[in-house]
């Protein structure tokens, strides 16, 4: 599903912020992205989303390989990820229900589907009742589940959280961890970039640790994850 | 598509007075193409007056039989360019004359034998009115063995000629040059458009939508801002041209306004401009949001 090869990112400005990392992440997993802040966590879940390429080594994501994609191909990749932010990225002007019906509109799904499918996401991070709220009217943690519904309401296999709970208190942190759970279990992958070790602890859930841009610990490491 | 226009109308609203601003830079540079347009419009109605006076006169060998001269006229007339053929006896030259040649009335009263001239004048239709295409006539015209002389006024018909393309040359500078600008404020407004909005542009991109998606409501809003100035300025044309020939007593007949086809391509102007402008900018900003 995801493979990362002998993958370095250096940025124009000379920041090396991974070095030589080879990982693979099999259908289906939850991933935690670890380590401090600047260890290259963000690069890593830029480089899946085609924000960025690799320097070099090879990025591949649900058969596409992100070194290698052309223009109009990136669109593509996009609408079979869910992608979510510390900072939740809604348009302010915008209601919950228009942000989520947008990352449909934009695909060109059928006009019909758009409002069922908007309300079944929102129903699922248990909004349906704000649909009709903007941002600023909304909590902390009602905007990341606007966010996480807009994230899921194309169905992707694939679901990436950058420090998703990086801005949020206590119970609305609990709240998005829980539905990203609940994602993941409906046979999703997802992969959480986190420094929040309270999150991490005890956690049956695969974890990958970095520090400038290296890959020091893998809890996965004895797993099938060396096999071509 | 009912979201795209959702979005170019959001964001109007967005951005008023950025939005109506451009409208009103792009309606006056167009405005000014449209006052040039009316002053160059109502100059060449009044040369095409002139060049009806475009005329190529044949006079005639003395003696020349009257049936060779019908016959002639009939051939003349036949060529493409000529519009009509007119015949003036000897006689009618010299009643001509005492009536035109004022100065002269008193030297022509006493003649005893009349020494003007038969002649053939003939007038060209309207898109053979110039220097080349009468030389070309009067050249034909000296085949014919009764033809004495050709004259057609080649000194004026050249002037003429001159003042024409000189009208032409300077609207089109003028056009190009007000496009110009109308281009450059379009292309400035539709990136600070672009600017003011990145934050959303990037969150569409991130959710898949492509460029063209993307760059769809840019566009439309670039073309509709040159449409909208277009039609402004027409309409300030017209209300100048009101107060123009009301102010000096001017009739429509003399002092003409664009004809429906010359105002839509005003109209028409503005919206290529808008497209081109618009075109240029997103194309050029997009890449960096
Ligand atoms: N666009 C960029 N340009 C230059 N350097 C960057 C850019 N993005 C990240 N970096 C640098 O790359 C390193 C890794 O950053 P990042 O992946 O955001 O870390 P993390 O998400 O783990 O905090 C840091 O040193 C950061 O300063
Ligand atoms: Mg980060």
């Amino acid at each position: 599903m995801i493979r990362f090869t002998h993958v370095s990112k250096t940025f124009p400005n000379g920041t090396g912020a991974l070095r030589d990392l080879s990982f693979h992440i099999p259908r289906g997993q939850f991933v935690f992205l670890t380590g401090h802040s600047g260890a290259g966590k963000s690069t890593i879940l830029s480089l899946l989303y085609a924000h960025d390429r690799p320097s070099s080594g090879e990025v591949k994501i649900s058969g596409y390989t992100v070194g290698a994609l052309r223009a109009s191909e990136v669109p593509k990749l996009r609408r079979r990820l869910g992608v979510i932010f510390q900072d939740f990225r809604l348009l302010e002007h915008r209601t919950a229900e228009e942000n989520v019906a947008f990352a449909l509109e934009v695909t060109g799904a059928r006009r019909d589907t758009i409002s069922p499918r908007t309300m079944r996401a929102l129903t699922r991070v248990g909004l349906a009742g704000k649909a009709r709220a903007y941002p600023k009217e909304l909590s902390g943690g009602e905007q990341q589940r606007v966010a996480i519904a807009r994230a899921i309401v194309n169905d992707p296999p694939i679901v990436l959280a950058d420090e998703p709970t990086g801005n949020l208190d206590e119970r609305a942190r609990n709240g998005v961890f829980q539905l990203l759970k609940d994602i993941h279990a409906g046979g999703t992958v997802v992969i959480m970039a986190t420094h929040d070790m309270d999150l991490v602890r005890d956690t049956p859930y695969r974890i990958v640790e970095l520090r400038e841009g290296e890959l020091v610990y893998d809890s996965a490491v004895d797993e099938a994850d060396d096999t071509p | 598509m009912r979201l795209t226009w959702r979005e170019v109308w959001h964001s109007f609203w967005r951005t008023p007075l950025l939005s109506s601003l451009s409208i009103i830079m792009i309606a006056f540079s167009l405005y000014s193409v449209g006052l040039f347009g009316l002053v160059a419009t109502n100059f060449r109605h009044t040369l095409s007056d002139l060049a009806e006076r475009v005329e190529v006169v044949a006079f005639m060998l003395r003696g020349t039989p009257i049936e060779t001269i019908t016959l002639a006229s009939e051939d003349i007339e036949a060529f493409p360019e000529v519009l009509s053929v007119n015949y003036v006896s000897e006689d009618e030259a010299l009643a001509r004359a005492r009536v035109e040649l004022v100065e002269f009335r008193e030297a022509y009263e006493d003649l005893a034998t009349n020494p003007l001239p038969a002649s053939l004048e003939i007038r060209l239709r309207p898109q053979f009115r110039n220097a080349a295409q009468a030389r070309t006539v009067a050249e034909r015209l000296r085949a014919f063995g009764f033809v004495d002389d050709v004259r057609f006024g080649q000194d004026w018909v050249e002037r003429l000629d001159r003042i024409r393309n000189l009208a032409g040359i300077v609207g089109l500078v003028i056009g190009a040059a007000f496009g110009l600008v109308a281009i450059v404020i379009i292309g400035v407004t539709i990136r600070m458009t672009v600017l003011h909005r990145a934050r959303e542009i990037s969150i569409m991109r991130l959710v898949g939508a492509t460029n063209a998606f993307v760059r769809r409501p840019f566009l439309i809003e670039g073309t509709l801002r040159g449409v909208l100035g277009g039609a402004l300025a027409l309409g300030m044309s017209f209300a100048s041209y009101r107060l123009f020939a009301s102010g000096m007593g001017l009739s429509g007949e003399s002092f003409v306004f664009f004809t429906p086809s010359q105002a839509g391509l005003i109209v028409g102007f503005g919206l290529l401009l808008g497209l081109i402008g618009s075109l240029i900018s997103v194309g050029r900003h997009l890449r960096h949001v």
